[in-house]
């Protein structure tokens, strides 16, 4: 039998299969195949984000994919024994990676390409209809293309839903110029990954998403904020932004147009806050990122004091496919006014760990069972946080809580950017609402005085209704603070710690030392009507 | 009495230099990034991605360069955490605190690497050879909890795996 020839064998880039080994098991692939003088590419995908398989190997067999994993690098010569480059069985076969349960069952619309293509490719993403929603965008009025955004429903990914298509009318029929896109990606949320495996796994759906928004508000300048923590997006971004002008897809005259939009990669430092739009509006200036009052909106005086577009990473990454497929196909998914995919993130203790995008309206419950597996440790989950450091704790009765805005907020929680984290019943929940306080005070960017120094009072209340000298008043002074921080802060950092806090003592009351809310009936009125 | 302090302070000697070498290093950037006051944070990244932090000393000659005060240039400086004005250890390992890490076990973790390392979060060990830094979620959640070792990161971080980690850092220069 002859060796194959030209065979691609993919192992992810992303950097969380790189943390569990990746990088080492292509190195061993590339070695063991031409020690065997194997005809064999590795190709560094993204990754699909089924981190319990990570990391893994496919290979490209007459077209169709062939997942193995979780793969070490020294595996890898007996992968190879056992046939690999022919989808060769082995104990770590997943068969057609497209069949792999957790992936069959999901709706992929903005994590489409994102483990499937080379991310540094640009043929690759123009092989799978990279750049169709910018050419079609290019054909239609910019009012025309915001229009098709207001068809879809789109709302900010980001945590605020604001709906996109408002924010783009408002920015387009802005008068001043120069006009600004700017990309959050200070993806700060604990449990939270999805604008890295973007950034890591098909960066040029940004760039294509940036330029949309450019054509659509008259923007000629962008920029992109990434957090330091993701060296690995950094340096694709940067990578990409330097080969799409060389092929007229940024630069002047974008494809052929007169379009004309550059964008700019800028790095964070540290600042949780500069998440927030207005801190990072500063943060870009130069300057600390101290929140802005609104109004003025961003939208009308934003970067520069000019109107700028400020959309999160999944927000962007969902424009090219609404302008290829049209705004009222992706509206066609989901649930009431929340149109669309979720990609939402499982995290914390969970077995099956990753990226599940799936149309609004699926339970928390099965999330995190049907998909997640429970929890890793084999024990119980107690709780869990949705929303990131903001959101708040939801306790197993609250499970089958419909995955939209509007009954998540209703169940007093919030949606954020999808992440849901899983505690195990070891965790102490007095201890989780103390982090978030603390979180709270080390993270503020000190303009507003409930969050400057209500987060620290909160920090030593916490402490003291442990303690339990005086717990009811305690109790009653923690909830006054909350109030004040929730409604006397500027940005959702002070406004939106009380969640946490406030969730954990209404669901967890025995971890306060305040009984059982289950034996106490009076406990909710006691505690937590006012969330 | 409170003029001739005035006057006095006037006298004074100018505020320490940089040493040259490390003062044409901070032209450069300055002069990279046009003089620019809104690249004021690009220019502490460049410097400290040179220099390894961003020396006391230096923050007239940027505020000078940019046009800012010192002031300004001191109130970014110390409102970002990445930017350091000491030098870190040979080697930065950032510890993630956050909820998908403490959801898996980071508080222990958190405290056998200060037991190892011998230093607590945001210090550096007395070899010099590891700076313990706290960070808020490394997007690694889905296989928590996780490190990461200067850009390299880590996933599903176990003790015996840390300790490999901290004895290889310990002895590469």
């Amino acid at each position: 039998m002859s060796a194959p020839s030209n065979m691609r064998v993919f192992v992810p880039c992303d950097a969380l299969s790189i943390a569990l080994g990746a990088d080492e098991v292509a190195d061993r692939l590339v070695a063991e195949a031409a020690s065997r003088s194997l005809d064999v590419t590795v190709v560094r995908n993204g990754s699909h984000g089924l981190f319990w398989l990570e990391p893994m190997v496919e290979v490209e067999v007459d077209g169709v994919r062939h997942a193995y994993g979780p793969i070490d690098a020294d595996d890898v010569p007996e992968l190879l024994d056992a046939g690999l480059l022919e989808a060769g069985p082995h104990r770590t076969s997943l068969g057609p990676t497209h069949s792999i349960p957790e992936l069959e069952r999901q709706t992929r619309l903005t994590f489409a390409r994102v483990g499937v293509i080379d991310p540094r490719s640009l043929d690759d993403y123009l092989a799978h209809g990279g750049f169709d929603g910018l050419r079609r965008a290019l054909t239609m009025a910019p009012g025309d293309v915001v229009g098709e955004i207001e068809t879809s429903g789109l709302r900010g990914r980001g945590g605020a839903a604001f709906p996109t298509g408002i924010k783009w009318r408002t920015v387009l029929g802005a008068p001043a110029t120069p006009k600004y896109v700017v990309a959050n990606a200070d993806e700060g949320d604990s449990g939270t990954f999805a604008d890295r495996m973007v950034m890591e796994g098909d960066p040029f759906c940004l760039i294509e998403a940036m330029a949309i928004a450019a054509h659509a508000v008259g923007a000629s300048h962008g920029v992109i904020y990434c957090r330091s923590e993701y060296p690995h997006a950094i340096a694709t971004l940067e990578y990409c932004i330097d080969v799409a002008p060389q092929h007229g897809w940024l630069g002047s005259g974008i494809a052929g147009s007169g379009l004309d939009f550059d964008i700019e990669v800028r790095v964070g430092a540290g600042a949780y806050i500069c998440g927030e739009e207005t801190s990072m509006l500063e943060s870009i200036e130069g300057k600390r990122g101290m929140v802005r009052p609104k109004p003025p909106l961003p939208a009308l005086e934003g970067l520069y004091g000019k109107p700028t577009v400020v959309n999160n990473i999944i927000t962007l990454a969902s424009v090219p496919w609404i302008l290829a497929n049209g705004g009222a196909a992706y509206s066609a998914h989901g649930v009431g006014r929340s149109s669309g995919t979720l990609p939402v993130q499982l995290a914390g203790n969970i077995r099956r760990g990753g990226l599940v995008e799936v149309p609004f309206g699926i339970t928390v419950r099965e999330l995190i069972e049907g998909y997640g597996g429970g929890t890793a440790s084999g024990r119980p989950a107690r709780a869990v946080q949705i929303g990131g450091p903001l959101g708040a704790y939801f306790h197993d009765g609250q499970l089958d809580t419909v995955l939209d805005y509007e009954a998540i907020a209703a169940a007093g929680g919030l949606l954020g950017h999808g992440g849901v984290v899983v505690f195990d019943d070891t965790i102490d929940m007095a201890a989780q609402a103390r982090f978030a306080m603390e979180f709270c005070a080390a993270e503020s960017c000190g303009k507003c005085t409930p969050c400057r120094i209500g987060s620290t009072r909160g920090v030593e209340l916490i402490d003291k209704i442990v303690i339990g000298e005086r717990r009811s008043a305690d109790v009653a002074q923690l909830e006054e603070l909350c109030d004040v921080l929730e409604h006397g802060s500027l940005c959702a950092l002070g406004g939106l710690t009380p969640y946490p806090v406030r969730s954990a003592m209404q669901h967890f009351p025995e971890d306060f030392g305040l009984g059982d809310r289950n034996s106490d009936q009076n406990f909710e009125q006691k505690v937590g009507e006012s969330n | 009495m409170i003029r001739d302090r005035t006057l006095s302070k006037r006298r004074q000697p100018e505020r320490p230099s940089l040493p040259a070498d490390q003062a044409s290093i901070v032209s450069a950037v300055l002069a990279a990034n046009q003089l620019d006051p809104t690249r004021l944070l690009v220019v502490l990244q460049q410097v400290q991605h040179e220099l390894g932090f961003v020396p006391n000393d230096a923050v007239g000659q940027i505020a000078v360069g940019l046009g800012l005060s010192r002031a300004e240039v001191h109130g970014v400086i110390s409102f970002y955490h990445d930017i350091r004005t000491e030098p870190a250890g040979r080697h930065v390992l950032k510890v993630c605190q956050a909820e998908s890490c403490q959801a898996t076990g980071g508080r222990a973790l958190t405290q056998h690497i200060q037991d190892v390392v011998g230093c607590e979060l945001g210090d550096t060990s007395a070899d010099g050879a590891i700076t313990l830094e706290a960070v808020y979620c490394l997007g690694l959640c889905a296989a928590s909890p996780a490190v990461m070792i200067d850009e390299r990161p880590i996933a599903r971080v176990t003790v015996a795996r840390i300790d490999r980690v901290v004895e290889s850092a310990r002895s590469a220069s």
